[in-house]
Parts: C-alpha cells; structure tokens; sequence
C-alpha cells in the first residue's frame, strides 16, 4: 500500500530521519516506536505529504489520499476556534469532495456514526474549544475514523486520554482492522504496541528495528525499553 | 423612532448614497466572509499590510495618470500572494515582514504624491475614504468583484473551513490546501482594493477583522460566527453611515467606530456568559 526507500529528512542540514526504508501492507497495523526526537513525527508528515524528505522516495499503490485519516499531535489544533464537535468531524470529509461541492446525506451519516463510536455524540453542538482535552482527542479521532476509507494514521493517539478511554480507543483501532483498514500508528506505549500491532519500526533516526510484533517482543530493544519502563 | 425612520428615508432619495450604500452593504459583507478565516488563521496583519500596499500603488497610478483600480488590482493581488508565501515560511518572522513591507509601501507611495500630485483631495480620499464620491464605474466594479467574492466563498465554504481549522489535516487527507489559501488572499486583495476607494486605506482592515473578532465573543460554531459577522458588519455600515449623514462626520472612520461599539458590546455580553 505505502513503500518508503531511503526516506531521509533534515531540519537545517541536521539529519531528524535517516534513510528509513519500509512497507505497509493492507491490513497491517505498523506502529512506529521510538524515543522523543527520534524522527517518528516526521517519517509520518512525510507519508502524508506534509513534509518534503529530503532524499528517498515514497510511493502509494492502490490509495490515494482522500482515502487516509489522520490524527495529528492536539498540540497543531488552535485552542480557541469557534467550531461545534460536528463540524470538526464533518471535515473529515472534506478531501473526497471536489472544489465547489457541499456534503450530502452520506457524509453526515458517517459523521453521526463515528460521533457515536467515539461517544462523542452528546458533545454534538458543543464547541471544540470548551472541550476537555480528551475529548478534544476524541472528537479528532472521530474526524479521522471519518475521513479514513482504507488506512488511518495517528501520531500518539492515546495521549491525553484515561488508561479506560485508551483501551477503548485500541479496541475500535482493531475493530477497524477487522473490517479491512490500515493503521499506521506513532506510540509511546511500548506494550500496547506488542499488543496490537503487528509490525514494529524502532526508529533511533534509523531504522534499528523492523520487523513482527512477536519478534520486537523477543528482542533486546523491548526487553531493555521494558525494564526500565515497568520500574 | 420616527425621526430615524426619516432620517433613513431623505438618505435614501439621494441617487448617490443609495450607490453607496449598494456597494458598502456588498463590500462589507464580503470583507466579514473573508475575516473570519484570516482572523482564525493569524492572518489579519496580512489584510493591514495590503491596504498600505493599494495606498502606494494608487499614487504611483495618479502620478503616471493612469486608470487607479486596473493598476491597483494586479499589484494588491501580487502582494497578497507574496504576504501569504512569507507568512507560510517559518523562516522570516511573518509579522515583521509584513509591517516592513506596509510600511514601505505606504512611505513610497507618501513620496510619489508629495513629488506629482501634492496632497490633493483624491489622495486625501483614498487615504481617508470618499463613499460619496463612487462614479458609475467604480459601483459597477465593486459590484462585480463583491458578487465574485460571495459566489465563491459559499460553494468553498467547507473547503475553507477545513483549511482554516487545520490545514495539516486537509493537506494529509488530499484538500489542496495553498489553492484555497491563493483564494482566500486573491480575493482579500479584490475586497480591499475595492473597500479603499469608500472606507480608505487607512480603515480598511478594520472592516476585514472587526466583524469576525466580535462575533467570535458570542458565537461559537464555526457557521453562527460567519453569518453573525455577516449580518454584524451589514448593520454596522448602515448605523455608521446613518451617524455619518446625520451629524456629518467622516463615512469610514463612523463605521469604524460603530465596529468598535459593537465589539465593546459583544464582549461584555460574553463575558457575562452569553454563548450561543
């Protein structure tokens, strides 16, 4: 579905990703892990396009990208825009619509249902910036799941919200695997990532690790992030 | 009550406010369309710097004797697009480089007019502001640009709110993003060089944020905040132009005033927990 060569970014000659290569293939759950500045922000803005990398290539097959959703870092949303939770995730929709075109009845029905998945859907006409930030969360992953047709890619999902919320929030992620999408997911929470993922990429600026969750779970790198993380 | 409702009706028997006022009414509606995004986008010092920029293209046209609005319109429009790729580069600080550029403008456009013209009352108009002074051509331009504005912003209106509440977003999921911001910046320059000629260079902008700022102390979706400073900036010109009429004081800087009222109002109301 998405093949990275050779991805490398710098920032002003300093190199943040360096010559990552990997694949996503439909219906992996491909979690990037990794420790703060170690790229994985901006491998991501890469696939979507939001970033030129600076060398390398990256290529999609059979997606385009009106069919990803996305779930950004809360920290790029403004805090104080006047905008109700519906309309937040009604723009979910708004990359598969052409110029000049307004949503119709499908649209909103997809809006209504992933409002509803989210419990979001009391929040309904309430405005985005009186929300909590978890909420805030999920109403973001609302929009996502509503822009997403084939692969959804989230950058630290679970931040922000409680471990009842996160889990929740990984089981939907699964629930939408099963019904044949893609994740591409940033995380912080190494076993989560085991748990439900089913490619790991480690990346250190490089790749260091790519390959299974079972044997990410085997590896030195879990083993030695692990210890230090249970304590 | 009544003394107003003739107030209103001996304005209206004047061939020349009624143009006016059909322009200022378009000019004022679409410069609170396209306040609400450059507001919410940080934009709004974009909207200052290309009034200035209009300024100094204006009397660079007077001095060559040249049509003031076809010279203007391409070089505002220029400017918008350059305002908007300086704004986007994290590289330059936007804010800076906008006021060195307005400024600049103004300071070259100030120069040209003292060495041709002097300071005569079309320069005092565009500066300050000639609602009453619109000719035939002028109306039927601000017509056609106003009715432009409007048509596109409506059938572009999810786009641009997308874009305008995060453009990352739009861009990840295939929304052109700097296409709808062209838009928004090509036609901020339209509305300004057209709102120069009635509010002057030196008042425009306020008709561009104004509006947006003091219906976001109320509103609070995206869609009630647009059509508040819609209606808003509407109500504002015609009370303006009414105080401007009735105790003669400058058309634009009454508007601008009453902006300010309404914007004074609109706080307290919010701060007294009104939230619609």
């Amino acid at each position: 579905m998405i093949s990275c060569r050779n991805v490398s970014v710098s920032y002003d000659g300093k190199a943040a990703v360096d010559g990552v290569s990997f694949d996503v293939e439909a219906g992996d759950c491909l979690c990037v892990v990794g420790e703060n500045g170690s790229g994985k922000s901006s491998l991501m803005k890469c696939v979507l396009g939001l970033l030129k990398p600076s060398s390398g290539e990256i290529t999609f097959d059979g997606l385009s990208r009106s069919e990803i959703g996305y779930l950004p870092q809360q920290a790029g949303v403004r805090n104080d825009f006047p905008a109700s939770v519906c309309e937040v995730v009604l723009s979910g929709r708004c990359g598969r619509h052409g110029p000049f075109s307004f949503y119709g009845k499908a649209d909103k029905a997809c809006a209504e249902l992933n409002m509803e998945r989210l419990g979001v859907t009391s929040l309904k006409r309430k405005s985005y910036r009186d929300l909590s930030g978890g909420q805030r969360q999920r109403v973001l992953l609302a929009r996502a799941l509503t822009a997403a047709d084939k692969l959804i890619m989230l950058d630290e999902p679970v931040t922000g919200l409680d471990p009842a919320m996160a889990s929740d929030m990984y089981d939907l992620l699964e629930s939408e695997r099963r019904s044949g999408k893609t994740v591409m997911m940033i995380s912080h929470d190494l076993k989560s990532a085991v748990r439900y993922g089913s490619k790991i990429l480690h990346l250190q600026k490089k790749a260091v690790f790519l390959g299974s969750a079972e044997q990410y779970a085997a590896s030195d790198f879990y083993r030695g992030l692990r210890g230090t993380d249970d304590e | 009550m009544s003394s107003l409702i003739a107030l209103f009706a001996e304005l209206l028997s004047y061939d020349f406010i009624v143009r006016a006022m059909a322009v200022g009414i378009l000019v004022a509606l679409c410069a609170a369309l396209l306040g609400v995004t450059l507001v919410l986008k940080r934009y709004s010092m974009i909207g200052d710097g290309l009034s200035h920029v209009g300024f100094g293209a204006l009397a660079i046209a007077m001095s060559l004797n040249l049509a003031p609005l076809e010279v203007s319109i391409p070089i505002v429009l220029f400017s918008a697009f350059m305002l908007l790729r300086i704004s986007e580069s994290s590289k330059i600080k936007g804010d800076a480089a906008i006021a060195l550029i307005s400024s600049s403008a103004l300071a070259i456009g100030v120069i040209v007019v003292s060495m041709t013209t002097g300071m005569n009352a079309d320069v005092c108009n565009y500066m300050f502001g000639a609602i009453l002074a619109l000719s035939r051509s002028d109306v039927y331009l601000s017509i056609a640009v106003a009715v432009a504005v409007l048509v596109l912003y409506v059938l572009s209106y999810n786009k641009i709110f997308a874009v305008t509440f995060d453009e990352d977003f739009a861009k990840a999921t295939g929304t052109d993003a700097s296409r709808y911001n062209m838009l928004i910046a090509g036609l901020t320059a339209m509305v300004i060089v057209v709102g120069m000629r009635m509010m002057g260079a030196m008042l425009i902008s306020s008709l561009i944020i104004f509006p947006a700022l003091t219906a976001m102390r109320v509103f609070s979706s995206f869609k009630c905040v647009v059509i508040c400073s819609a209606v808003l900036s509407v109500i504002c010109f015609v009370i303006g132009m009414a105080i401007s009429f009735g105790i003669s004081t400058p058309a634009g800087a009454s508007i601008v005033v009453v902006n300010l009222a309404a914007f004074i109002l609109f706080s307290a109301a919010g701060k007294a927990g009104l939230k619609i």
